[in-house]
């Protein structure tokens, strides 16, 4: 047994301190053969610190394509030449999108927004949207709209939005690399915003965007410093016309060991699965995943492409005796 | 009456040239982009259960 594998469970699964950057960096340096003991691991300290519930979730676009930022991963900013147009759902279809999520079991909605940050026109539809969504359906309302004024995360709060996701998407050194129409420390910002509002933070990223294992590790260190409710892990899903269309997918081992690895730097968080993971992990990954230490999942359709059928996940649930975390849970 | 596609409404290039195998691969996971009948871009909404995609001028297609 590698000696970090022992320290971990010592200092992660005993005491419930995460792994620093360097620890993590030993994990995900880890050979192949040792890949199931780490599931296992982070697998055991999944369940001491969170518990055997997984949350779903699922995400809506409430306004696509057309974004100013030129975030390399995404095929909706406005600068490639993606095939993805501009558009706008109206309040009654977005309140339908909560009721089909709600429908699933799911307990959080998250409306996104394709933007550098809120205009008036967005909060706007925001105001309605959720208000409309909170008189029709019993489901916690989550947001991502990019970054904020203070004026805005108040407001945010005051229409009841009880988590905000902001993804830092890449380790600091990197970023630019990604992002170059702002800053890493404008996102940390915004966040930092978040956190003292006393509304849940989100954050997580995307692997894969040509970072190195080095990188990997200083992003988990980062967002461990953050102490973010919840961390979403998406996995590149390299997107037509945007400047990582012809990005590798990340290999499936390495996706689980990065799971693992996130997983060990942040035992108590929410870790959930987001985009990408079809492609990188499959089904048998997907289920390896659940096994490594992820304890959330989204469900049915992303903002750009499509997932699972809610059902095969749900499914997958059962079968792996992991009950869906309920409403009343998370009040 | 079936309509013949004409375009690929993946990657937007003629249907009857070159190879679409990886886009109808890629398709199991994403919606349609480009009109089969005109190759316009279309609009495309995205919720969790299913999608739309409309042409300005041959309508919407959904799942």
């Amino acid at each position: 047994m590698p000696e970090i594998l022992d320290r971990a469970r010592a200092q992660v699964l005993v005491n419930g301190v995460g792994l620093d950057e360097a620890g993590v960096l030993e994990v995900l340096q880890l050979s192949d053969e040792h890949v199931p003991a780490l599931l296992q691991l982070a697998h055991e300290v999944r369940m001491a610190w969170c518990g055997p519930e997984v949350e779903v979730e699922g995400i809506v676009s409430l306004k696509t394509g057309g974004c100013p930022e030129d975030c390399h991963f995404c095929s909706q900013s406005g600068l490639f030449t993606s095939p993805v147009r501009a558009v706008w759902l109206d309040i009654p279809a977005l309140v339908e999108a909560a009721k089909q999520t709600a429908a699933t079991g799911a307990t959080e909605f998250c409306i996104v927004a394709a933007v550098r940050g809120p205009d008036e026109r967005l909060m706007t539809q925001m105001r309605e949207g959720v208000a409309a969504i909170k008189a029709a359906v019993d489901i916690q309302v989550a947001a991502s709209l990019g970054m904020l004024t203070q004026e805005q995360v108040d407001e945010l709060v005051e229409m009841g939005v009880h988590r905000y996701n902001h993804n830092l998407e890449t380790c600091q050194s990197y970023f630019p690399n990604v992002v170059t129409t702002h800053s890493w420390e404008e996102r940390w910002g915004t966040l930092k915003m978040v956190r003292d509002s006393g509304m849940e933070v989100c954050c997580g990223g995307i692997l894969g965007l040509g970072e190195s294992i080095e990188q990997r590790a200083e992003f988990a260190a980062q967002l461990a410093e953050l102490r973010p409710d919840e961390v979403p892990l998406n996995f590149l899903n390299p997107r037509p016309g945007t400047p990582l269309g012809d990005q590798p997918v990340v290999a499936g081992k390495d996706a689980l060991r990065a799971i693992a690895a996130f997983r060990l730097a942040m035992p108590k968080t929410i870790l959930r699965y987001a985009g990408g993971r079809e492609i990188t992990l499959g089904d048998l990954g997907t289920r390896d995943g659940l096994l490594g230490g992820i304890n959330a999942v989204i469900v049915g359709n992303y903002l750009t492409t499509l997932g699972r059928p809610a059902t095969e996940d749900l499914a997958l649930l059962a079968e792996l005796k992991m009950p869906v975390k309920a409403l009343s849970a998370t009040l | 009456m079936a309509v013949t596609a004409l375009w690929c409404d993946r990657c937007g290039n003629a249907a009857t040239e070159g190879d679409h195998s990886p886009c109808a691969k890629a398709r199991e996971l994403e919606p349609p982009r480009f009109c089969p009948s005109c190759r316009r871009r279309m609009k495309v909404q995205i919720v969790p259960t299913g999608w739309t995609a409309t042409c300005v001028e041959h309508g919407t297609r959904h799942a």
